[in-house]
């Protein structure tokens, strides 16, 4: 069987055992055992639970386990440079040999790659044979185990909401393993990439030419790679800057208007419709930047005797405002309307116009919600990729010309890693040294955000 | 009180003082009338020239042009062993068939230059079509029939007007001779502009009038599905436990943090993620709905456990006094009563995390679904490829027919989102409780 | 903004043994000089009929209380005489309310202005979060009252004086008045709007949120103020009204049942509903 047929046995058996404790719980009620402490289904889930549960435990460790053991078996097949070799070597091996296992044919390789081949599909096919033994043993034992413990005074219903409990603790725990999978995909390769790159040179570098790392490699020079990460961040800020020079003035004041002047009528217009603008995917405002807004720059900008790139800074910066605008409006939109209305009445009583209230009594008291917006859509702003993937450039210029092309970490990223790349070279690893960065950064704003809105709240509350 | 030295104004020189300054106070509460105007103007002027742009290049990007032909399908020529096979039929000469209408629809041109011209005509997809129409129809074997068949991407550009006749032929794309075989197949009335059957229902290919996004959509049908299957159930439960159960500790405080950073993780780093542990670490293959249905998973799941915790926090807490004291368990409570109710606010929020997740591209791009993939895909393990990233491949094509069918992948992909968000509005509506 | 009719009040009250409102106000409503003069006035919330034809007159340098259980009316009908009804948008006045013969509701007039005359201070302590300076001086600021620094600094002092806080407050007139106590901010809240030199200060239960010491503190500043000033102060508290008020009319289901001489209100009411109110019957 699969593993996908497996799985659904599993469940199969499961279902059984439902039927099966609630059966046998039913008959106890309607005989004389007395009363049931809990209802007949609950026993049906016990028993269930009890068949299934471990089963699934048991499959998906097969299935997550096994490859990481047989390339750790695999090794056996080695030669011996290869293992004294770096990383390089033996990920290249491995991908050598996972190629003979697929049936993919790159035409004659080594002896010892096809026997480790060999040997590989014969423990894959063995792990088969293991995976659906053990799993249906432990579906049918277990679920045994838990049918013959059902008597009137089994509490099955507190032992079923335990486990229904504890898998509510599991999936919780879900969002950190999440985070941990993050920091250290990210760390590990960025760890590596610092033992090949030093981590001043990187960090301060005012050069970014990973794509001469081929050459370097091969001996046949031609340029030398350099990894500093200084113009990448320079563009990001750049567009960031530009993109909120556009919408945090418009998102601002179609906030205050929106909030402090429109009609509800209006309000409920306006505002589902600045939301759409939130809603459209980022690969759309990309295909407008590049199609629309960057030829619209470029001629602007000649018409005017003015030098534009092609795929300028300001064309894409442009575009990522317009999706910022949303964002900023609405959360401005929530801290205008958490100002407390009795300031407003104050300020009125004491005869402002409302102009005079909302700049010098409510946008004074939202000041730290909106910086925290600001903040926020920074952030955004920073790991926007799209948008700048498709209409910003790839030449890392360190530049603070909107008109010139620059590039930024997200689209590096997505260069580097799009397509194949051979996984162990400095210029892959540099696109998870570049990710830690923009973790770091976005988490930072993030929590500098936060800080602000938190202490704003303890100001109202 | 304390002696008084100075009495502030008396209120008739408040008055006259006030008055003075009324004017400019009011010209200065106009100004900022219209700035708060003008911002909501250009916002949604921003937003009316994106859709227009899109509506006017996507709208034609939903037609295209086909010429009609006259095709002998001659019995021998094209099902040579007569098996009526996908094999068999390979061996039969289609194109031979379709060149043969073609030249004498176009009156038989003589030399070779003349005939590679017309064949020029033609998308070279058109044999491919013949073939499945024969499959389907195979008593219209031996007979003569009219079918569709699509133009070339350069001859439809033409067609639109995109391409002048002023130019001069060494700067186009399409000759002075392709262009009077144009005009005459036009004047026969074989010319006609058409919902395109390849945009729905082609898959991807490099030539602009075949290419199609059936594959991406189905590709992205799958993703979705595992997304959702993974992210409901997670992001609900995580709800459930947080906001009813968990106690406060530091665990607690942990799992909150933990989900308000990942709700400000970049997508791209999702991605990335998941290059690193599924693909490498797990060595789960690229490209697969599956991979991607997870990482856009982990991507929504803060979004789906924030909405399903204001859900249950708007479940009034004396339902759950009712249902404790009548004896009911804490998880009964939970399953009777404050689940179903909390339910319409977290489908909500579901339905809203899944359109983020529909139009999501980086984090795929990540995982390697931007490879060119033509077979549709049959399963969540089968390489395929997602709406957005179709888009983004479709935007880095040269052919001015991409443009059009990339904004018309843009309309559908829209319609998708717009639908999804209109049905999270209705079941708010539909389903709200006032308490 | 919420005003609130119950209708849990209204059956309530109409049980008090069934006695009827008056069509008519009982009392005098008119004074010798006055300052506002209140006509045939009604205010419709949407449909609710929130205020039924009161007229009242307020008079100069006078302080006029008005009572009455919860939801009759008064504080709509004190907030109609500076229009900060204008903010609610079902909220629609009709009848007629003069200042200084000038009808307030005329188009003429600028609400700016008129808010300038007919000050206000709210139940709850409102300072801006700003400094206790610029609490002062937003009002003298918005309607460029002070010709210089020099005069702006003589305001912010006066009024703090005034309003018998500056010797607590004037070491830190720099600190956020957000920081002070809730009497001392309530004192604070008059003075700013003492600064602007109105006409009229209308005064919305200011005691309420405070406690007694400094209840006592406010309402020893109303009794210096009057002098100057006009006042017009809901309250709740009866003790308070016959503390502060020379004049004081009770409200009762969006109504005017009976005004007149303090004194007289207290000791020989007219009405049933006021004995009974006043008598702590209801309310």
């Amino acid at each position: 069987m699969s593993f996908t047929n497996l799985m659904l046995a599993v469940l199969v058996i499961g279902a059984l055992y439902f039927i099966a404790g609630q059966r046998v719980a039913l008959a106890l009620r309607s005989g004389n055992a007395g009363k049931l402490h809990s209802l007949p289904h609950y026993h049906g889930l016990w028993a269930a639970i009890t068949s299934a549960l471990p089963a699934l435990i048991v499959l998906l460790t097969i299935v997550i386990g096994k490859d990481l053991l047989f390339q750790f078996w695999a090794r056996d097949y080695f030669p011996q440079d290869i293992l004294n070799g770096d990383a390089v070597d033996r990920a290249i091996a491995l991908a050598k040999v996972s190629n003979v296992v697929n049936g993919i044919d790159f035409g004659q390789v080594e002896p010892w790659v096809q026997s480790a081949g060999d040997a590989w599909i014969r423990w894959e096919a063995n792990a088969v044979v293991v995976a659906n033994s053990l799993v249906l043993a432990v579906s049918l034992v277990g679920g045994l185990l838990g049918y013959r413990r059902i008597n009137p005074t089994f509490r099955s219903r507190n032992n079923v909401e335990r486990i229904l409990t504890w898998m509510l603790i599991g999936s919780s725990l879900v969002a950190i393993l999440t985070t941990v999978g993050i920091v250290l995909s990210v760390l590990f390769e960025s760890i590596r990439f610092f033992k090949l790159i030093p981590p001043q040179d990187f960090l301060f570098g005012l050069e970014w030419n990973p794509q001469f790392e081929g050459a370097e490699r091969a001996g046949s020079g031609g340029g030398t790679a350099t990894y500093g990460m200084v113009p990448m961040f320079v563009g990001t800020f750049l567009i960031s800057a530009i993109a909120l020079t556009v919408a945090v003035p418009i998102g601002l004041f179609s906030a205050i208007y929106l909030a402090e002047y429109a009609t509800p009528r209006i309000r409920g217009v306006v505002k589902p419709l600045l939301e759409i603008l939130a809603g459209v995917p980022t690969v759309v405002y990309g295909f407008f930047a590049a199609l629309t807004v960057a030829p619209f720059v470029k001629s602007v900008g000649e018409s005017m005797g003015l030098e534009v790139a092609s795929e300028s800074a300001l064309a894409a910066g442009l575009v990522m405002g317009v999706m910022i605008i949303p964002f900023i409006s609405s959360l401005s939109d929530d801290v205008i309307n958490a100002v407390p209305q009795s300031l407003r009445d104050a300020a009125y009583g004491l005869g402002s116009t409302r102009s005079e209230a909302v700049r010098q009594v409510v946008l004074p008291a939202a000041l730290p919600g909106i910086v925290a917006a600001v903040i926020l859509a920074v952030s955004r702003a920073v790991g926007e990729t799209m948008i700048v993937v498709m209409a910003a450039g790839l030449a890392a210029n360190l530049s603070f010309n909107p008109l010139d092309a620059v590039t930024t970490v997200t689209s590096q990223i997505v260069t580097i890693l799009v397509g194949d790349q051979e996984f162990e070279s400095a210029k892959t690893l540099s696109a998870f040294a570049l990710a830690l960065m923009l973790i770091v950064t976005t988490l930072a704003l993030n929590y500098f955000a936060l800080q602000i809105v938190k202490k704003y709240r303890e100001q109202y509350d | 009180m304390t002696d008084r030295t100075y009495q502030g104004l008396d209120p008739q020189q408040a008055a006259e003082r006030v008055a003075a300054s009324i004017n400019l106070r009011k010209r200065k509460e106009t100004r900022f009338v219209w700035l708060g105007k003008t911002a909501v103007a250009i916002a949604l002027g921003f937003l009316v020239l994106l859709f227009a742009g899109i509506l006017t290049k996507g709208i034609p990007g939903l037609f295209q042009y086909y010429v009609t032909l006259d095709l002998q399908l001659d019995a021998q020529q094209l099902d040579p062993s007569g098996q009526m096979t996908v094999e068999s039929l390979a061996g039969g000469d289609f194109d031979g068939v379709i060149r043969a209408s073609l030249y004498e629809a176009l009156g038989n041109p003589e030399g070779r230059k003349a005939k590679r011209e017309a064949r020029r005509l033609i998308s070279s997809g058109s044999s491919q079509r013949l073939m499945t129409y024969v499959l389907d129809n195979p008593e219209q074997l031996g007979s003569t029939v009219s079918i569709q068949f699509a133009v070339d991407d350069d001859v439809d550009t033409f067609l639109r007007g995109l391409i002048s006749r002023e130019t001069p032929e060494a700067d186009r794309r399409i000759s002075d001779q392709l262009i009077n075989y144009i005009d005459a197949l036009n004047a026969q009335g074989r010319i006609s502009y058409e919902i395109s059957d390849y945009l729905f229902f082609g898959s991807a290919s490099r030539d602009a009038e075949m290419a199609g996004i059936r594959g991406a959509l189905v590709g992205s049908i799958f993703t979705l599905l595992v997304c959702i299957v993974i992210a409901f159930p997670l992001g609900v439960a995580t709800a459930v436990y947080l906001e009813e159960m968990a106690p406060k500790n530091r665990l607690t405080e942990i799992i909150e943090i933990n989900i308000n950073n990942l709700a400000a993780v970049p997508s791209v780093v999702f991605g990335i993620m998941g290059l690193a542990i599924f693909i490498v670490a797990f060595g789960m293959p690229r490209s697969i709905p599956l991979v991607g249905g997870i990482v856009l998973a982990l991507m929504t799941l803060p979004t789906i456990i924030i909405s399903s915790r204001a859900a249950i926090r708007a479940v009034p807490p004396s339902i759950r006094d009712a249902a404790l004291g009548v004896g009911a368990s804490k998880m009964q409570t939970i399953m009777h009563h404050v689940l179903p109710l909390a339910m319409p606010g977290m489908l909500t929020g579901t339905i809203i995390g899944m359109a983020q997740a529909l139009g999501e591209t980086a984090p795929l791009l990540m995982i390697g679904m931007v490879a060119f993939i033509v077979d549709v895909p049959a399963g969540v393990t089968d390489p395929g490829t997602v709406l957005p990233v179709q888009i983004f491949m479709w935007a880095d094509f040269a052919e001015r027919m991409f443009v059009q069918k990339t904004s018309a992948a843009i309309i559908v992909l829209l319609a998708f989102l717009i639908s999804m968000n209109a049905a999270a509005i209705l079941l708010r509506k539909k389903l709200e409780r006032r308490w | 903004m919420e005003i609130v009719v119950s209708d849990s009040m209204v059956q309530n009250t109409n049980q008090v043994e069934g006695r009827a409102v008056p069509e008519k106000t009982l009392g005098n409503i008119h004074v010798d000089n006055p300052r506002m003069t209140a006509r045939n006035v009604d205010v419709f919330y949407g449909d609710k009929h929130a205020i039924d034809n009161i007229s009242l007159d307020i008079g100069a340098s006078q302080v006029i209380s008005f009572i009455g259980p919860s939801g009759c009316g008064k504080s709509t009908f004190l907030r109609c005489l500076n229009r900060m009804n204008d903010t609610i948008d079902i909220c629609q006045v009709e009848g007629e309310i003069k200042i200084d013969q000038q009808n307030i509701y005329d188009p003429a007039i600028d609400v700016v202005s008129l808010r300038a005359r007919v000050g206000m201070v709210f139940q709850k302590p409102n300072p801006f979060p700003k400094s206790i300076f610029d609490n002062i001086a937003y009002g003298p600021r918005i309607h460029g009252l002070a010709a210089s620094k020099v005069e702006l600094d003589q305001i912010v002092e006066s009024s703090l004086q005034r309003a018998g806080l500056w010797e607590e407050v004037k070491d830190r007139l720099d600190q956020p008045g957000t920081g002070l106590s809730g009497g001392q901010q309530q004192r604070l809240c008059i003075a700013r709007a003492i600064a602007v030199s109105p006409e009229v200060i209308l005064m919305d239960e200011p005691c309420s949120a405070l406690d007694p010491i400094a209840t006592a503190k406010v309402e020893e500043l109303i009794h210096e103020l009057r002098e100057q000033y006009t006042i017009v102060i809901v309250t709740h508290s009866m003790q308070q009204a016959a503390r502060v008020s020379d004049r004081t009319a009770y409200f009762h289901l969006g109504k005017l049942v009976e005004v007149g001489e303090t004194k007289q209100i207290f000791t020989n009411p007219q009405h049933e509903l006021t004995q009974d109110y006043i008598t702590g019957r209801f309310g």
